[in-house]
């Protein structure tokens, strides 16, 4: 990786241009400063500060709610409770078929809690202490009832039920099925028959937790809306319904994000609460989670079971195909879900060639915090669940899990690849991938290293973990959890402008949380208008009133480097030609074919003595424009749409192609497991990533760490774990324990650069990184196993005392795996 | 009045040096010196990740000890000389460590940055040389969400490779 500095010097520019450069970031130096402006820092004379009143039940009927005594203190400027709502808004809208479609969903409960932390009551008071205070004075009345916390009993008949208007917990249920699966399972020599895999519930607890402060003026009825809520168009679209008012009355601005990963697309219910609080209270509302607020109740990942599943193996390990069944814990409502019913079918197949796939969905609702994207989305959960089949299937039949990989991965010349259900595989090599991590880790060292750690009483494991990293969602295929939905495509929009002395100017729809945005769109902007990235002013985070963001804008789902440095690319190649056509005009009339961009400005090629700087360019079109021609068309300031190329998938057949990038990962982990306790340690990892052309190097690697981070932690120490009353267990950092410093493995990063053939730059969406670090870890526990016990790795967690139950009672595990010969 | 809001009103008149300037203020007995610090002197740098010491995003100097603002009330604080992430480039020359940070990529969103950039700097100021495992365990109380942490070891190390 190369030096890299953010002294204020200029650097040169490089000989191929500054896309693939490590350019320092831009954002750096406010941020290292503290001059960062996160959503708590911003503050509005005589603002009140929000606390929400929230359920210590799961599942409860409310009777009575009084305020009095909370609103009688002095320094409480008022409350908001769920019957204000429900006379204020309508229920937000839904994006399920029946029997989800009927949820009534408002910014607070209304008449019934369905899990412990959910929002009851908001207070406003002048300093954040006393609206906690305030809050304790607020008397609840409840009914407790029964809680569903066990996904897999929510349709049994005895089971209560969450949502009277849905008439079962069933939420969203649907059939996906390709290829022909007894066709399969009759070729096959093999059929592996594993009875229940279990993801778990977790998510990626950005340090700064959610937040708004939320004005609202009287005069035009308009909300402005400062927040990190990192999916603004989706916010706009949930909440102007529910709030009766048109979407240019929500203004959404952002600057600096503590880290979203998902679990900020969701908090649209808690801005309408802050948007009702300001106009009662004829004040700013400011409203911060505090950290068990987050725990209880803000976008948990998506708890999966996956059951009976069957797999059609060839005795050389060819796969052909699978069937199981998805159950899918929602939580208590659906706040972006049954999304997820739908999401996953991006990786089908995962890196396999197998043609023949079954899987049935189900998902349910529990009395536990609502479920809503977290990185790696529903995606996660599948290649989870399809590297497990691999792994499985290669230690049932003895097989090299390396050999089965190579054997079964879609091949460099088979790209583009359709998948069965038709989504295309734009580009990649997971094989040539595989080779690099297993070098990096010394795979052909490992058997000197096994009986090296053996001979000290410990066991050796290795494991690997291969996933895609989906981007550029297609909206299109929301149609197959809700034909009646009309949202199909992406887009994302970006401006630049040369401003009246020449300033390059870029606004973005995005709403970074560190990914650097401004840094690799000044990459694109210097590149085509020949300058230099610190030429080039990005106006940091988002604003609705920038006309810069378009429905899908936002900053989500491993997409900035193909929709929003599309739309960034856009804009500038109008710029571009827009200031040669303004050049000609000025050097009367020479062809734009004779211009060139360099040295900031615009020349005649081959005649210095015709140049135009920006600074000129800027003046004349902004302040200095009689005389031009009537029909010259520029106006130096150029909007631009990325759209990307799709289709509306084929909703009957559930067929089509949904995302139009496929990143890669390929991980690589070496555990040392003590085998009297459980206890274990990553001793080496290997992560080598793809993700076509790179805009930025080290931002690249940067995500790729991320990213392996918090597969690490989610793997060994990261749970949102419930008792059977549904009380979260992990509600902060004490008992939700992240990793730290000090627990992070030596790590070898690698990478190759398949560029896609489908986006401007070549470039793929990358960030979320598919969760390989999970897998791998459960291969390399696996492994270890093998001949102790010989138990399969069956849940995504796996703390100590579970590996020590494996090892104890290895017979549990062994009893949920069957091989049968056809 | 009831009785949470009574002991509320409880309040005194602290003195505090922040950063070569000198805050007097009349503050409540239990308000945390991190949400004096933000709330009530504007100084938003240090940071709040969790409410039980486990984050270190609020981590300062005080009278040259590093500790979590969130883990002290302000009036204990009364007195003190306190350093936060936006006295470190006093001079608007990035310190050392600051520019390591930038160079090695080690933030991304920024959140946590402040808080680390204050425990490797106290780190540093006690020990010129650490150890890999010295760098480690002084990060140790700080958690960060996006990096996983080898690009912060490698900007403290870098830092301390070069004599900050």
């Amino acid at each position: 990786m190369s030096g890299t500095t953010i002294a204020p010097e200029r650097v040169e520019a490089p000989q191929k241009g500054w896309a693939g450069q490590s350019v320092p970031r831009k954002e750096d130096k406010r941020l290292v400063e503290g001059e960062g402006v996160f959503v708590d820092d911003i503050k509005r004379h005589g603002m009140g500060y929000i606390f929400f009143v929230r359920s210590p039940y799961a599942h409860a009927h409310i009777t009575s709610i009084d305020v009095s005594k909370a609103e009688a203190i002095d320094g409480v400027f008022g409350t908001l409770t769920g019957e204000e709502v429900a006379a204020l808004t309508d229920p937000f809208f839904q994006l399920a078929t029946p029997p989800g479609a009927h949820l009534k969903d408002y910014a607070l409960a209304v008449g019934k809690v369905r899990y412990v932390g959910e929002a009851v009551v908001a207070v406003v008071a002048e300093t954040r202490e006393l609206a906690r205070d305030a809050s304790e004075l607020v008397e609840v009345e409840y009914e407790p009832l029964a809680a569903v916390t066990d996904a897999r009993r929510a349709q049994d008949g005895d089971t209560p039920v969450l949502h009277d208007d849905s008439g079962s917990n069933l939420m969203w249920e649907g059939i996906y099925e390709w290829g022909d699966l007894d066709a399969a399972f009759a070729e096959a020599d093999r059929v592996v028959k594993i009875k229940e895999l279990h993801f778990h519930r977790f998510n990626s607890t950005p340090l700064e937790t959610d937040g708004a402060l939320v004005e609202f003026n009287r005069g035009t009825g308009q909300w402005t809306i400062h927040t990190n809520n990192q999916f603004p168009g989706f916010a706009a679209i949930m909440m102007g319904p529910a709030m009766r008012c048109g979407l240019d009355k929500l203004r959404f601005v952002t600057q600096d994000i503590g880290g979203g990963f998902g679990n900020k697309i969701t908090s649209h219910p808690q801005l309408v609460a802050c948007c009702l609080l300001a106009r009662k209270l004829k004040r700013a509302v400011q409203w911060t989670e505090w950290r068990t607020d987050f725990h209880l109740s803000m976008s948990h990942g998506n708890e999966r079971w996956f059951h009976d599943t069957e797999v059609a193996v060839k005795e050389d390990g060819t796969l052909l195909g699978f069937r199981t069944k998805a159950l899918d814990d929602a939580g208590a409502w659906l706040r972006y879900e049954p999304l997820g019913g739908v999401i996953w079918a991006q990786v089908t197949p995962g890196m396999y060639k197998w043609r023949h796939i079954r899987l049935e969905f189900t998902q349910v609702a529990t009395n536990k915090a609502p479920c809503s994207p977290n990185r790696g989305y529903s995606r996660m959960q599948h290649l989870w669940f399809t590297e497990r089949v691999i792994d499985i299937v290669a230690h049932e039949l003895g097989l090299d899990p390396v050999e089965v990989r190579k054997r079964n991965y879609v091949r460099a010349e088979d790209m583009p690849y359709e998948t069965p259900n038709g989504c295309v595989y734009d580009s990649g090599d997971y094989a040539q991938m595989l080779d690099i991590a297993l070098d990096l880790i010394d795979w052909n060292g490992v058997d000197v290293r096994r009986a090296e750690v053996e001979s000290r009483g410990k066991l050796l494991g290795i494991g690997i973990g291969s996933t895609l990293d989906s981007g550029t969602n297609n909206f299109g295929q929301s149609r197959m959890i809700n034909p009646e939905l009309q949202f199909s495509g992406n887009n994302e929009v970006a401006t630049v402008k040369l401003d009246i002395f020449g300033e390059i100017v870029v606004t973005l729809g995005t709403t970074p949380q560190g990914q650097g945005h401004e840094t690799t769109a000044a990459q694109i902007v210097a590149d085509i208008l020949k300058c230099s990235p610190d030429d080039v002013h990005v106006r940091a985070g988002h604003d609705s009133y920038w006309n810069s963001h378009a429905g899908f804008s936002g900053t989500y789902a491993s997409q900035f480097a193909v929709t929003g440095l599309s739309a960034v690319k856009g804009a500038t190649d109008m710029l571009a030609a827009e200031i040669k056509k303004l050049a000609s005009a000025i050097f009367g009339g020479a062809p734009v074919e004779a211009l060139e961009l360099a040295e900031g400005g615009v020349r005649i090629k081959d005649n210095p003595e015709a140049f135009l700087p920006f600074m000129a360019c800027g003046a004349i079109i902004n302040a200095n424009n009689a005389g031009l021609p009537e029909d010259l068309g520029v106006t130096l300031n150029c909007r631009y749409v990325y759209r990307p190329p799709f289709q509306v998938p084929d909703v009957e057949r559930k067929f089509g192609n949904l995302t139009l990038t496929y990143a890669a990962q390929i991980h690589a982990a070496i555990v040392e497991i003590d085998p009297e306790t459980g206890h274990y340690e990553i001793v080496d990892y290997a992560a080598v990533d793809d993700c076509g052309k790179r805009i930025n190097p080290q931002i690249v690697e940067g995500q790729v760490m991320g990213a392996t981070a918090q597969a690490i932690g989610a793997a060994m120490y990261e749970v949102f774990e419930y008792d059977e009353e549904g009380n979260l267990l992990t509600p902060n950092f004490y008992d939700y324990h992240v990793p730290h410093a000090l627990d992070m493995p030596p790590l070898r990063t690698g990478s190759i650069e398949s560029p896609s053939p489908f986006t401007p730059l070549g470039t793929k969406g990358m960030g979320e990184g598919g969760g390989a670090g999970i897998h791998a870890v459960c291969a390399a526990i696996q492994d270890a196993l093998r001949g102790h016990g010989d138990a399969i790795v069956y849940d995504s967690f796996n703390p100590y005392h579970r590996v020590w139950e494996m090892l104890e009672h290895p017979e549990r595990a062994r009893a949920l795996v069957e091989v049968s010969t056809t | 009045m009831a009785n949470g809001a009574a002991a509320a009103s409880s309040s005194w008149t602290i003195t505090v040096r922040i950063n070569d300037a000198v805050y007097e203020r009349e503050v409540e007995a239990r308000k945390l010196l991190i949400h004096f610090v933000r709330d009530d002197l504007d100084l938003t740098g240090s940071h709040i990740g969790c409410d039980t010491g486990n984050c270190g995003a609020c981590s300062m100097i005080v009278d040259g000890v590093l500790v979590k603002s969130c883990m002290l009330l302000a009036v204990q604080a009364d007195g003190t000389t306190i350093e936060t992430v936006e006295g470190l480039a006093a001079g608007g020359e990035l310190t050392t460590l600051q520019q390591a940070f930038s160079d090695h990529h080690a933030l991304q969103c920024g959140y946590c940055t402040p808080g680390m950039l204050m425990s490797a700097t106290a780190l540093l100021r006690t020990n010129s040389d650490p150890s890999d495992a010295e760098i480690k365990k002084a990060l140790q109380g700080n958690i960060c969400r996006c990096t996983g942490y080898w690009n912060i070891f490698e900007a403290v190390k870098a830092a301390a490779g070069s004599g900050a």
